[in-house]
């Protein structure tokens, strides 16, 4: 099932205030596929994703995961479907007072009711995955940026979410620190996961990436394969930003 | 220097009054923990109104904490326990004066636990809510401990006060630990109940005190 629409987009429209921040966004990412985002400061990008899985709400519009609108029902449906939707943030956000181990398991005991033994099996298997296995009892204000980023990875696949959103994920990182938490994400990729990856890395957009999505002022301006979108890009604002973006 | 020893540290006094001095400390130690135990959950709930995106609710708390703070914790004990009968309502002093210190403390935690709240950065809650956690579970797992450890010595300070503050009972004739000190007193026309009872206060506190500047010290490392 390789067409099968995991994340839609269904004319998403965000205001704040005055402002119209997306004007009717549609965009239909299918399973497994990696779709990166690119725009100007302020275009919206940010703002889409955390549409997603309802952190900012929609002014109108819906957003279906795996054929359920998340704009439907109740608080607690709501609390299910996030399960379903993983977040990776530019600053990590992981739980001070936890050890990273506690990090992972929390949602799980507490959302998916995971027993103790199940919830830590499933978080050194994340763990492993994402290299911080050897970590598991430190706290996060003993790692590094990109260690902390790659936990926070670990934390969201734990509840095997069906998508997973990364706004800047590399973002707050020393550069020497990008290329593991990008391998981390060339994995998961590899591996099947649908995911939505607002970033700068345009290196890691050509080689992973399956669409590119350029942004500006809240519309989607263009888009197409990397090598279209970097290689041609037909819009003037696309070609734009590209430019003051490769200097 | 005899007669000054001799009616402040009159050990014979000391050793008799001490049975009911002991009591007076049992009934503090028990308005204590009514009023701090019941203090701390009220405030938090005190807190979340004052935060709440409902504006009635956070209207009726800011009025709460305003009111109950501006209010002398003395004038609000008379007015319940003094006051109330004439509305019909009788009420014990042990309930009086948790009322009233439960008013005005509640008050005071809940200032306590809102900077403590807000304290804890906005990602904490979006990063606990993205991953299905609910408000609630969000509050108790993530943010709360973590508000809780920011304002640690507030919250603390705070509970001296209450403990303190348990001794202005005394003036409804509540038989607390400094009410029956005065018993004593005028009882053996010595002051020397007194001095035990100032003893047993500073006992009581001054661990927490310490342990006050303690985590100050901590916070500010
Ligand atoms: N809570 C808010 N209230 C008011 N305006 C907001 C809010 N959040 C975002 N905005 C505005 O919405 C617009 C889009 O913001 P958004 O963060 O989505 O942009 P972005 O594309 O992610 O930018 P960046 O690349 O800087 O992260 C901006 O103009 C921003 O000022
Ligand atoms: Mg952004």
């Amino acid at each position: 099932m390789a067409n099968r629409p995991m994340l839609e987009i269904v004319s998403l429209e965000k205001r704040f205030g005055p402002n119209t921040i997306l004007k009717k966004i549609d965009l239909k990412v299918t399973e497994g596929e990696l779709v990166f985002v690119i725009g100007p400061s302020g275009s919206g990008k940010s703002t889409m994703l955390r549409c997603c899985n309802r952190l900012e709400e929609p002014t109108s519009g819906d957003i279906i995961v795996d054929g359920r609108n998340i704009m439907a029902g109740t608080r607690r449906d709501l609390d299910r479907m996030r399960l379903q939707i993983g977040m990776v943030f530019q600053g990590f956000h992981l739980y001070p007072h936890m050890s990273v181990l506690k990090n992972v398991t929390l949602a799980q005991r507490k959302a998916l009711k995971r027993s103790k033994t199940e919830a830590d099996a499933r978080a050194m298997d994340m763990l492993e995955q994402v290299g911080m296995a050897h970590k598991a009892d430190a706290y996060p204000g003993e790692l590094s940026g990109g260690q902390q980023q790659r936990v926070a990875i670990a934390r969201s696949l734990a509840l095997d979410p069906k998508v997973m959103l990364f706004d800047e994920p590399t973002s707050a990182l020393d550069p020497e620190l990008v290329g593991s938490v990008l391998k981390v994400m060339k994995d998961l990729k590899s591996k099947g996961m649908t995911m939505v990856v607002v970033s700068h890395e345009m290196g890691f957009a050509r080689e992973t990436a399956d669409r590119v999505i350029f942004m500006d002022g809240g519309v989607v301006v263009e888009q197409g394969t990397p090598d279209e979108i970097f290689g041609a890009p037909k819009a003037e604002r696309t070609r734009a930003f590209l430019s003051r973006v490769s200097g | 220097m005899d007669i000054f020893i001799d009616q402040f540290f009159n050990i014979d006094i000391m050793r008799k009054s001490l049975p009911l001095l002991f009591k007076g400390l049992w009934m503090t130690l028990q308005l204590c923990s009514a009023v701090i135990l019941l203090g701390l959950i009220g405030g938090l709930f005190v807190a979340l109104g004052n935060m709440s995106e409902r504006r009635w609710l956070r209207w009726i708390s800011i009025g709460y904490t305003d009111l109950f703070r501006a209010l002398p914790p003395l004038v609000l004990l008379i007015f319940i326990y003094a006051g109330l009968p004439f509305a019909g309502i009788n009420i014990s002093p042990f309930a009086a004066v948790v009322i009233a210190f439960l008013l005005n403390n509640s008050s005071y935690y809940a200032e306590v636990y809102r900077a403590g709240l807000i304290s804890v950065a906005k990602g904490q809650w979006e990063a606990a809510e993205s991953t299905g956690l609910s408000p609630a579970q969000t509050l108790i797992h993530v943010v709360l401990p973590q508000a809780v450890r920011n304002v640690l010595p507030d919250l603390l300070s705070n509970t001296v006060e209450v403990v303190k503050l348990t001794s202005l009972a005394s003036v409804i004739s509540l038989s607390e630990l400094l009410y029956n000190a005065g018993m004593a007193r005028s009882v053996t026309y010595n002051a020397s109940p007194l001095v035990l009872a100032a003893l047993f206060y500073l006992v009581l506190l001054w661990p927490l005190v310490r342990l006050v500047s303690h985590f100050q010290r901590r916070l500010a490392a």
